[in-house]
């Protein structure tokens, strides 16, 4: 993976650059040592490393603003970090780039159970918002699996989904507001406890953009009651196709479910041989179907779903009859990385989208890879909504089984947009997915999104070599190409 | 004053590129039910863009539906009714309110607007489920970005910059869309005679149950602007499920009144008229405002105004949309109330009024020096000579 070339004058500055941020953060604010820098090296996306410039952990919105004031003034590129939980490499730093880490912000500002929100510093976790708002009952609906450590900040860089999303929506649909810095210092808010904009849903673009057009310095959420009833299903089935069947019959009926969520056979014996909640051996593809609401409903779907299920050929099927047998269902489905971790000394998680209805071709399609690869792979996958996290199994100590494993991931994804779909779901391009971008969108669709991050960043200081395979100076993108009454349709109606 | 009707992507750019190299802005219609929405246009052509229509592809089983961005709403919710599903964020149909007779609404016209109903507080917004797009830029270029798969983070979400951005940044010419099942059943709870600060306490306790409740009104006049006041709960889902709910929370309301039910044919004919803003429709010498804010600031924002405007109103949303039909006042109401919304956060439009006083007055809520300096360069990277609906939201725009 090529990243921009360093800038070595702003390298040979690094000192002088540590001395004038440390007037913006004082203290252990800016961390200049090369083995305390190394801790900020990688993110989730372990298999790139580089160490910053130098790291800065500011402590409000002020400093943040100073900092990048400064970085601007002075040509310095930033790569904003949460808690560094990445899988796509989103927060890999520069060497000529400094570590913005979001850490310190890491406060419950407020929580407004009469507008059913909460405001929150970007650093606080995830599971932190739920746990804040719990004790009356209400929960924050995205639930990506790394919740206990990823960040509210880093999940509105990334849009993150979860197992719930298909019902509650992804991190876009439930953010009311944020405050953010841009790349020249300027503070802006965008949103507040009320819904829409009143110009261009800037905060719509924010979200998702991967740390490349402003910092969040403050995030405002929309929080939900808890559904007061969960239940789920375990479903086996003969083959990937009936299961396949059974989630579109499933959708097709009108059922939303809270999750629904499928396993092929080698990553259910892998999650079975790690946490022994009695998953079916012998069955081809898993499915969860959790339906969550009040109890009349939840017992009214729980009926129609196991109709549904029998009807397209399942082999095995229980019904959650308690909390601790629903959470026993689950956990070997969230168990199912570290469970593929146990049967392979490493593998690389894939992440795809692609319309449901394709997933046994799709499927297929993936074990002839992994023939052509030479490597095994387990999939998990998000089947309500068409989410593919293939597990590729590989050994980083074998010579070139890291790029075979990254090169069969490549080939999956290609295969997703062949089909229909999406390079990424949930996990963002970054530096992982960065020059497969050409295969969804050409030259005139990349340059318009790159135009658009002129207008938050004309330095392109901000994350730069993540997402866009080919850096364009903003100038250059701006250019126009007009030939004065020069057009292609002479009958059309003229001027 | 030219009116230009290209029937391809291809003759759509090469019309926008003339307009480009004459300067000469270009008002995007298609049904042109909305022509009245945003500040008034006086540009000197019309792109008449009625050609991209059609349902390219639905899917039901994939919940995705793409259609060129001039097919009428009309054909769009015919097609979803038929396989029992919906656009969710229940986009309603304006044109008693705007006086636009037999125009016809378009998917496009919804997406540009980022219009959405009383279902927005559990729903979302047009740009909550706008998957996809495909469009012309003010630079000339025909590009796309988004996808037809619901869960997708390739690239900067433009889908959500297209909604809401009326027109000024692009020429839709394709749409695809999230869809999802229509309910099994919908009813909803009546409670009578409520002045706005229990109502707003009795919608916040609905919404903060676990009910689920997908509408929640309060109408000091009744639907028809001539009644007593009215405040709704909405329930929609399976049947039992509906009943079930629909018990318990009218016992947990029980302290605010006599509780009546209204079914079915009678719930949705209330909630359309919500959405049509029918109980204050009738009066068209007054000045009518959406005004978005928290939800309980709605109800304090309205006894505040009263103080200063002469006013009529109604709440949905919970209480964060206000509705305002202002009689009299040289500016409609608009010094007083956006210096309200500026004190407070949200944001106040102008939805209908004399042509005068939309180009007089700013229609939309104005902004924050930087913000309105980030949003005029995000314009000028789609279109740098401001050749698309140029003023509709903000002169500079």
């Amino acid at each position: 993976m090529r990243m921009p070339t360093p800038d070595a004058d702003v390298i040979a500055r690094r000192a002088e650059i540590a001395a004038a941020l440390r007037v913006i953060v004082p203290g252990e604010g800016v961390i200049l040592a090369e083995d305390e820098r190394r801790a900020y090296e990688s993110d989730g996306l372990t298999a790139y490393r580089q160490p910053p410039l130098l790291a800065v952990l500011p402590s409000n919105t002020e400093q943040v603003s100073r900092v990048l004031r400064f970085c601007a003034e002075h040509g310095v590129k930033v790569v904003p970090r949460g808690a560094g939980t990445s899988l796509s490499g989103g927060a890999l730093p520069l060497a000529d780039g400094i570590i913005l880490g979001m850490g310190k912000f890491n406060r419950v500002l407020e929580i407004d159970f009469a507008n059913r929100c909460a405001v929150v510093q970007p650093g606080v976790t995830n599971l932190g918002i739920t746990l804040a708002v719990q004790h009356e009952g209400f929960f924050y609906a995205p639930d990506p699996s790394s919740q206990i450590a990823c960040t509210i900040g880093g999940n509105v860089a990334e849009n993150s989904g979860g197992v719930h999303c298909l019902k509650y929506g992804l991190t876009t649909n439930n953010v009311l507001g944020i405050e953010m810095v841009l790349m020249n210092g300027e503070v802006v808010r965008l949103g507040g406890k009320h819904l829409d904009a009143e110009g261009y849903d800037l905060l719509g673009v924010m979200t998702g953009s991967e740390g490349l057009l402003g910092v969040v310095t403050e995030v405002t959420v929309r929080i939900l009651k808890k559904p007061t009833t969960a239940r789920a299903l375990l479903v086996g089935f003969p083959s990937n196709e009936s299961a396949g069947e059974c989630v579109a019959a499933v959708i097709a009926a009108g059922i939303i479910p809270g999750g629904m969520e499928m396993m092929d056979k080698p990553a259910i014996h892998a999650a079975e041989d790690f946490v022994h909640v009695g998953y079916p051996r012998d069955v081809e593809a898993l499915l969860i179907v959790e339906l969550d609401g009040p109890p009349a409903e939840v017992e009214h779907l729980i009926k129609r779903v196991e109709e549904i299920a029998r009807a397209k050929g399942a082999v095995s099927l229980r019904i959650s009859n308690s909390e601790e047998e629903r959470l026993a269902f689950w956990a070997g489905r969230k168990a199912a990385f570290p469970a593929v971790g146990r049967i392979s000394p490493d593998y690389y998680c894939v992440d795809g989208t692609i319309p449901r209805k394709r997933l046994p071709e799709v499927l297929a399609h993936m074990r002839e890879l992994s023939k052509k690869h030479g490597l095994r792979v387990a999939n998990v996958f998000h089947a309500g909504d068409g989410n593919l996290h293939p597990l590729i199994l590989y050994d980083a100590n074998k010579a070139g089984e890291l790029e075979r494993a990254e090169e069969f991931g490549a080939d999956i994804l290609r295969f997703c947009v062949a089909v229909g779909g999406v390079l990424t779901g949930e996990h963002g391009v970054g530096v992982e997915k960065r020059d497969l971008m050409p295969t969804m969108f050409n030259e005139i669709d990349l340059n318009q999104q790159q135009r658009l991050k002129c207008a938050f960043d004309p330095g392109g200081l901000l994350n730069p070599g993540k997402v866009f395979p080919q850096l364009h100076r903003c100038a250059e993108l701006g250019r126009m190409h007009i030939h004065r009454g020069q057009v292609a349709f002479p009958d059309l109606p003229r001027f | 004053m030219t009116t230009f009707r290209p029937s391809d992507e291809r003759e759509l750019s090469d019309i926008v590129a003339a307009a480009l190299a004459r300067e000469e802005p270009l008002e995007i219609v298609a049904g042109g039910s909305k022509r009245g929405l945003g500040r008034p246009l006086q540009l000197p052509h019309t792109l008449d863009m009625s050609a991209f229509s059609g349902i390219r592809s639905y899917e039901p089983e994939e919940l995705v539906l793409t259609a060129g961005a001039a097919t009428s709403m009309r054909i769009i919710e015919a097609a979803l009714a038929e396989r029992g599903q919906m656009l969710a964020f229940e986009p309603p149909d304006w044109r008693r309110l705007l006086g636009s007779g037999a125009a016809e609404p378009t998917l496009g016209g919804v997406t540009a607007c980022n219009l959405s109903g009383p279902r927005r507080i559990k729903a979302g917004a047009a740009r909550d489920h706008l998957l996809g797009f495909h469009a012309v830029s003010g630079r000339a270029e025909a590009f796309k970005a988004g996808g037809r798969v619901v869960k997708n983070v390739t690239g900067y979400d433009l889908p959500k910059l297209m909604a809401g951005s009326y027109g000024t940044l692009a020429a839709l010419t394709e749409v695809t869309f999230k869809v999802l099942p229509r309910p099994e059943a919908e009813r909803s709870l009546v409670v009578a005679g409520l002045d706005d600060a229990a109502a707003t306490r009795a919608m916040a306790a609905a919404l903060n149950s676990p009910h689920e409740v997908s509408g929640a009104a309060h109408l000091p006049r009744g639907a028809d602007g001539a009644d007593r006041p009215l405040t709704v709960l909405r329930l929609e889902g399976p049947a039992p499920s509906v009943a079930a709910r629909a018990a318990a929370l009218a016992q947990e309301l029980g302290s605010f009144g006599t509780i009546d039910e209204a079914r079915e044919g009678a719930s949705r004919e209330l909630w359309q008229a919500v959405g049509e803003v029918v109980p204050l429709a009738h009066d068209a010498q007054r000045t009518l405002w959406r005004l978005s804010v928290a939800p309980n600031a709605g109800a304090p924002l309205a006894a505040e105004l009263a103080r200063r405007l002469d006013h009529r109103h109604f709440f949905d949303w919970g209480g964060g949309l206000l509705w305002l039909a202002v009689r009299g006042g040289d500016d409609g109401g608009a010094a007083i109330i956006r210096a309200a919304i500026a004190r407070l956060g949200g944001h106040a439009t102008l939805i209908r009024g004399a042509d005068a006083l939309r180009a007089a007055v700013p229609v939309f809520q104005p902004q924050a020096p930087a913000l309105a300096a980030l949003s005029r360069r995000v314009k000028e990277g789609f279109d740098p000579r401001r050749i698309l609906n140029r003023g509709r939201i903000y002169a500079d725009l």
